[in-house]
């Protein structure tokens, strides 16, 4: 049982309290569905029922108490660890930051050495875990082979096989495609079901979640519970603020619905600008250019020999999005950098037309980066790949300063597109924080902004909504939709079939199934 | 999937090798005393008796000559050229055979090159075997259970080295992404060699570094969350055990040494290499 009274905790570099005055309880079994804004103190609330914040050790500050069974949290853990059992059982976002061990099995039984279970009793415990999670492979696999989604399901053993009574899950599947987050929620109805544990579940896209919750909880920024109750009644009462708070809320659709019924996108994204993008850009675009050609084109992964797609024939076009789908593994993403210029055809060719070589060459592979930047702009899934200065505006100002040739553009010109983009994209207020830093509905924003200023004629969009919040969602799909309007070609690779919805629809764009 | 562990990722618990199969501290200790009593002395009938004996232990060894040049490639690399120079430079002495300026090859120079070329092989040897030889995870758990090594040191390691294996990945990635940041790769045709690119591969080292410790961050609230270093008590799941074989294996490496030794000293080769 989960007891939290006028709990609070500050992290130590921090000046604001990540959660304050909390009161809630909790019972055996239950099974809850944790919301509010980011910066609700969300993750920092599960970090405490794990035992995991220390004031002395991390320097942060604690108020209230929050107690598990009637034990603060943190004694709580010291305590399982000596009775060999686990009381919460902690589940995290990235999947390569939860594997520990080289072999699956080792990785399991990691937890199980550490609340010293004898070495005969382990074994046993590791083969019934991954039986739980219904884990595919043996225990001698390597984990250095799975994907993003066995190593959760992995992880999730590694939790189980300590016999928790409360799964505590952060976002366990903003990293994964929809077929591996459709593992992960199966692995945890099935353990719950079995175990009769209870869960603490924290996640953006909460639908697909939602047979498994019984109670949801709302927790209000700087403090509190705003709602707590069973979810149809809290969805019901809470919908609009929810939305706006990014949170996916079921039958509250979000996308710019073409047939104009839903309202939420524009509220949120607010009304479109006076001038279009394409004034501060180079020129004005016209749309129907054939931008970029791929002919007989096969795509390797950087270091592999094997090509994963052959025979390509496929044209980007200006105005247009090319939408690429796909089951993992099928080379979406390769596809993706190879037409940006980042990775070379391993046969045929990628040909840019007359318009978009601008005297680099048809290569673009052979481009310098300095002349990709203005041609072929790239948004990666990861955004901190991309980061390269210390603070947001300094991040927007380096792509610019990096372009040569004859996009390149004057400091004013630079400047003035660079206040257009924060203020487009709701970054003013963090122009001088460390792009690190920021949550990642924002990271992903800012990753977008620094590649439109250099106005790249092409754009092409590695899983840009991955792990995003209904809001950055909603705002990201307006905004591309503009640029296509405005004369921009996209490839999207994506699993994203809501993102396929809108961009590949036939006014805008086509679909490309891998 | 890449990793910079390669072979050692992959348990070889299944080959029937008896020395491969011995416990990792048995295979440490080998490649260790050999090399101690090679670095007393610089002569090649000890550096010659030690790799005659190794290589006559090889086939117990369970590694084939692919394997062995694959990860063992290194040390031929430096012990050729070790002893070319050796051949060309060093002090002369007995019969001269080619003088071409102040380049002499005598009879004292090719012993000597003899000697560098064979104690570089012969104390690299038993060094390659036990990396190829031994997965990571088995050293770590030989290392805190045999020689009671802390575990929290060698597991932390032990888990760092895993996550290292992923920078590979990343870095790959890193540079694709600095590309479209306008950042040319550090080795890039385009932007030449210089101080620039020493400057472009080392903000990009950076990155990578920010991006590790970030990782290993969560990795360590990973571990943490499952009860890693709350109590010194812990259980093994792999018991590592030294048992008669492995006493025998690290008896052997002894007795290589001694007979290397005796065999250099008998002849009148072994001279003792002071500082």
């Amino acid at each position: 049982m989960v007891q939290a009274r006028g709990w609070g905790w500050r992290h130590g570099t921090r000046k604001a309290w990540a959660v304050r005055g909390l009161d809630l309880r909790i019972e055996p079994g239950e099974r809850v569905m944790l919301l509010g804004p980011s910066g609700a103190g969300k993750s920092t609330l599960l970090a405490g029922l794990a035992g995991l914040l220390d004031p002395i050790e991390s320097g942060g500050d604690e108020d209230g108490e929050l107690l598990l069974d009637g034990v603060p949290a943190r004694q709580a853990r010291v305590q399982g660890v000596r009775a060999g059992r686990a009381l919460t059982g902690l589940l995290l976002q990235d999947p390569q930051a939860q594997t520990v061990l080289a072999r699956c099995g080792d990785d399991v039984a990691f937890g199980l050495e550490n609340h010293a279970v004898p070495a005969d009793r382990i074994w046993p415990r590791v083969e019934q875990a991954l039986q739980e999670v219904g884990f595919p492979y043996p225990v001698a696999h390597p984990t250095a082979a799975l994907s993003g989604g066995e190593r959760q399901r992995l992880a999730l053993a590694g939790v189980l096989a300590l016999r928790p009574g409360l799964l505590l899950l952060d976002e366990p599947t903003a990293m994964l495609d929809p077929d591996g987050a459709a593992l992960v929620r199966e692995s945890v109805a099935a353990v719950l079901a079995l175990t009769g544990a209870g869960c603490l579940l924290v996640e953006h896209r909460i639908a697909p979640w939602l047979p498994l919750i019984d109670r949801v909880v709302v927790l209000e920024p700087g403090g509190g519970v705003r709602a707590d109750g069973p979810p149809e009644v809290v969805f019901a009462e809470q919908s609009a603020a929810l939305a706006a708070a990014g949170v996916w809320v079921p039958g509250v659709r979000v996308g710019r619905s073409r047939s104009g019924t839903t309202a939420i996108a524009t509220t949120i994204v607010g009304p479109p600008p006076d001038q279009p993008m394409a004034e501060s850009g180079p020129r004005t675009w016209q749309s129907g250019e054939r931008l970029l050609t791929a002919a007989g084109l096969a795509v390797r992964r950087p270091g592999q020999a094997e090509p994963v797609v052959h025979d390509l024939d496929l044209t980007v076009t200006a105005g247009r999005a090319l939408c690429v789908v796909g089951p993992n593994g099928a080379g979406k993403s390769t596809l993706a950098l190879t037409m940006a210029g980042l990775v070379g055809p391993a046969a045929g060719t990628l040909v840019a037309g007359p318009e978009l070589d601008a005297g680099a060459g048809p290569h673009p592979i052979r481009w310098r980066a300095g002349e990709l930047l203005s041609r072929i702009g790239t948004v990666f899934q990861e955004p901190q790949l991309q980061f390269v200065a210390p603070t947001v505006a300094a991040e927007l100002a380096v792509g610019p300063a990096r372009v040569r040739g004859p996009h390149r553009r004057d400091p004013q010109q630079v400047a003035a597109r660079t206040d257009e983009l924060l203020t487009r994209l709701r970054l003013s207020h963090l122009a001088r924080a460390n792009p690190f830093t920021l949550s990642g509905g924002e990271q992903r924003r800012l990753s977008v902004a620094t590649v439109l200023a250099t106005a790249p004629r092409v754009l092409v969009l590695d899983e840009p909504t991955f792990g995003q919040d209904a809001r950055t969602w909603a705002e990201l799909t307006a905004l591309l939709t503009e640029l296509l309007a405005e004369g921009a070609a996209m490839l999207v690779a994506t699993h994203d079939q809501e993102l396929v919805d809108e961009l590949g629809h036939p006014d805008l764009g086509e679909v490309l199934t891998l | 999937m890449t990793t910079l562990i390669g072979p050692l990722g992959v348990r070889e618990s299944s080959t029937l090798a008896p020395i491969a199969r011995a416990n990792p501290v048995a295979k440490m200790a080998v490649a260790m005393v050999i090399p101690i009593a090679l670095i007393l002395t610089v002569d090649p009938v000890t550096a010659g008796t030690a790799l005659l004996l190794e290589v006559l232990a090889l086939p117990w060894c369970g590694v084939g000559p692919r394997r062995l040049l694959g990860s063992g490639w290194i040390v031929l690399l430096s012990a050729i050229p070790a002893g070319l120079l050796t051949l060309l430079f060093a002090a002369d002495s007995g019969r001269q055979f080619i003088a071409l300026g102040p380049v002499t090859i005598t009879a004292g120079s090719l012993t000597a090159a003899a000697a560098i070329t064979l104690r570089i092989l012969a104390i690299g040897l038993p060094g390659v075997v036990l990396i190829v030889t031994t997965d990571p995870t088995d050293l770590a758990d030989a290392l805190a259970q045999v020689l009671r090594l802390p575990h929290r040191f060698v597991l932390s390691a032990l888990a760092a080295l895993r996550l290292f294996g992923v920078l590979a990945q990343e870095w790959q990635a890193l540079t694709m992404a600095r590309r479209a940041r306008g950042f040319d790769t550090g080795f890039g045709r385009a932007e030449g060699f210089g101080l620039g690119a020493v400057r472009r591969i080392g903000s990009q080292v950076f990155a990578l570094l920010v991006l590790a410790i970030r990782r290993a961050t969560v990795l360590a609230v990973t571990m943490e969350a499952r009860g890693f270093g709350v109590d010194r008590r812990r259980t093994w799941a792999r018991p590592s055990r030294f048992g008669a074989g492995d006493l025998a294996l690290a008896l052997g490496g002894l007795l290589i040494a001694v007979l290397a030794t005796v065999a250099g000293v008998v002849t009148g080769s072994w001279n003792l290499v002071l500082a």
